[in-house]
């Protein structure tokens, strides 16, 4: 499984291998090893919230703070990650989480790609301004008009259900421009080929284009999935009950009640990341194709 | 990936469809519109609208709407309990009296003079060092990528234990370093914006360093070869091939990395809420407070559409900057 393509497999030639130096031989080995001392510093530097986070997860709460630091408890108390179950519905936020992050997903996914086939393939007058209206949209911080949102959703009695969320953000323009970007390299010729058979639009969309455009989608998918889950603003400016709230609301409101059981909001973080990761690591390729993308110019 | 177009240029006519089987031969006149022709385009619109329209419902009814009622209620007085009227530019010179919003511009516009270059150069010193064939890289690029897929409360809350005053380890560590009175972090007002900014690059520099590795397969190994042959050293070769190579996904990113810092407000919200007192209040923030909290719709409006317009500004100059250095 490759993450991204090495340099080695953009069709560059492979270099003719110098001939050996003996007296360079030991140097290559030293700036390997340099390499790898560099390397493994940054990461340590880029995880230690997380080594800590964990460390402090399988503490007692008056553990988590010493001098010097523990960066391996003395006992892990694993009953941590039994006892949060208890103090806060844990099971109901999950549930909560993962119906937004599913359901959002889907939507966008589903209609998002569906519109970029007619922004891609299909030719009508007004097409490129229209995109280009989507385009604009991304490019207004949403924070501009989260008022007006606000006030619409208030008039039309959808605060404090999941409908607010869900029809705020199923319909982004994020996953139009995503999968627009790919459809563009899929190329016309295939489209006309597939008319010419007599192919309608809807089945060249879902014979070929659907087929073709998995890792794409797999990129759209978990994209919206890990930013819906993560998603902190949009429940807490919709969601008041308790029984609407998500992981992230529980967590924050666990950490407002008692801001002193370190070890115990330690393991609800713990928690509140766990499926993220294991979907990170799962689709971990489509995942950093889809931000490449995002990052395409012609 | 090959060719992927930024947003096409709306004035150009599009190509007629080739309807008979005429593809590949570029039109050189609009053909005259016969009867069948018109049938074409009004069926292909048709099925165009068709493909977006679901999609279009939603972002019309929740985008679209609400960004164009945005700028019309900037000029309203509007509160929860009474009803719109025209003031025209009275919410702009309220602000001009308000400390508040004073305040929220410089905190915001010091988060992002400290969020963009520092990101922009952690993004790319990481893809730099990891844009290279070595067992294990895969390891480090993930590791790298970890903290932007964490979930925003869980970042906020370690970071904040972290730079724990007394007990925290960041400031335990600048003590072993000789550092004899360490900052006081999020609980000083002088030292909890620039936390913030620590947290938050370090949260995103996986993400833009995604962008940046991509950006770097795109340079030729020969261009290395020739400068390598030109007796470049390393510094040489990183400041006149890769640097030039990477202008587009640079321009991309410092873009995106404006937009972000400009409207940041979710971090800060968890982590400080805008406190100690007032030093890390951002405008995001202070138009939600205006606007949900108080109800103050209009007065949040017009606050917005400044906010809205210092991105705009900022993202202009910028694509004149990227011209300019392309012509060179």
């Amino acid at each position: 499984m490759t993450v991204l393509p090495d340099a080695a497999s953009t069709g560059a030639p492979p270099r003719a291998p110098a001939a050996p130096l003996p007296a360079r031989r030991p140097k290559g080995l030293i700036r390997k090893a340099a390499t790898y001392v560099l390397l493994t510093a940054a990461a340590l530097l880029v995880l230690v919230p997380f080594i800590w986070m964990i460390s402090s997860s399988l503490k007692r709460n008056n553990e988590v703070f010493t001098v010097p630091i523990q960066w391996i408890p003395t006992e892990f108390r694993w009953s941590n990650f039994v006892d949060i179950w208890d103090r806060i519905p844990m099971m109901l936020y999950l549930r909560n989480s993962a119906f937004l992050a599913i359901t959002i997903t889907f939507l966008q996914v589903l209609t998002g790609s569906f519109a970029a086939y007619g922004f891609s393939k299909v030719h009508f007058p007004g097409r490129d301004a229209l995109f280009l209206a989507y385009i604009g949209t991304i490019a207004v911080p949403w924070q501009a008009y989260m008022v007006p949102q606000y006030i619409m959703m208030q008039e039309a009695g959808l605060t404090n259900t999941f409908w607010s969320i869900i029809l705020l953000q199923a319909f982004g323009a994020f996953g139009v421009f995503l999968m627009r970007q790919y459809y563009m390299s899929i190329p016309d010729e295939l489209v006309e080929a597939a008319r010419i058979d007599g192919l309608s639009e809807y089945g060249i969309y879902r014979r070929i284009m659907l087929p073709l455009s998995k890792p794409a989608l797999a990129s759209l998918a978990l994209l919206t999935f890990v930013n819906t889950w993560n998603d902190y603003m949009g429940p807490f400016i919709y969601l008041t009950s308790n029984e609407l709230w998500t992981v992230q609301l529980g967590l924050r409101s666990f950490i407002g009640q008692y801001d002193a059981e370190y070890a115990m909001i330690m393991t609800g973080a713990v928690i509140s990341v766990l499926p993220i990761v294991l979907i990170f690591l799962l689709g971990q390729r489509y995942f950093i194709r889809g931000i490449a993308t995002t990052g395409l110019k012609g | 990936m090959s060719e992927v177009k930024t947003p096409p240029d709306s004035a150009r006519p599009d190509p007629a469809p080739a309807s008979s089987g005429a593809a590949g031969r570029p039109a050189r006149r609009r053909p005259p519109r016969s009867p069948e022709r018109r049938r074409q385009i009004r069926r292909n619109t048709l099925v165009g609208w068709s493909f977006i329209l679901p999609n279009f419902v939603g972002f019309a009814v929740f985008t679209l709407v609400p960004v164009t009622a945005a700028f019309a209620l900037a000029f309203m007085e509007w509160n929860s309990f009474s009803s719109p009227q025209w003031v025209g530019l009275a919410n702009f010179q309220r602000m001009i009296g308000d400390e508040n919003f004073r305040v929220a511009l410089f905190n915001t516009l010091f988060y992002a003079g400290g969020h963009i270059p520092l990101t922009l150069v952690a993004a790319l010193a990481l893809a730099i060092v990891l844009n290279r064939k070595i067992r294990g890289v895969k390891f480090f690029r993930t590791a790298a990528f970890f903290p932007y897929i964490t979930s925003l409360v869980a970042v906020a809350v370690v970071w904040n234990m972290l730079f724990n005053p007394t007990l925290g380890p960041v400031n335990q560590f600048l003590e072993f370093l000789g550092v004899t009175n360490p900052p006081g972090w999020t609980a000083s007002t002088d030292w909890a914006m620039p936390a913030v900014i620590i947290t938050s690059v370090w949260r995103d520099m996986g993400y833009y360093m995604v962008l940046y590795l991509a950006g770097l397969q795109t340079i030729p190994e020969e261009y290395y070869e020739a400068a390598r042959v030109d007796g470049a050293n390393a510094w040489q070769r990183f400041w006149h091939v890769t640097l030039p190579g990477l202008r587009p996904v640079t321009f991309f990113v410092v873009v995106m990395l404006t937009i972000q810092s400009f409207k940041i407000l979710d971090l800060i919200v968890v982590m400080t809420d805008g406190g100690p007192g007032r030093s890390t209040l951002v405008l995001a923030q202070l138009i939600y407070r205006e606007g949900i909290r108080e109800g103050r719709f209009g007065y949040s409006s017009a606050i917005a559409l400044v906010l809205f317009f210092i991105v705009l500004t900022v993202t202009v100059v910028q694509f004149r900057i990227n011209e300019r250095g392309k012509n060179r």
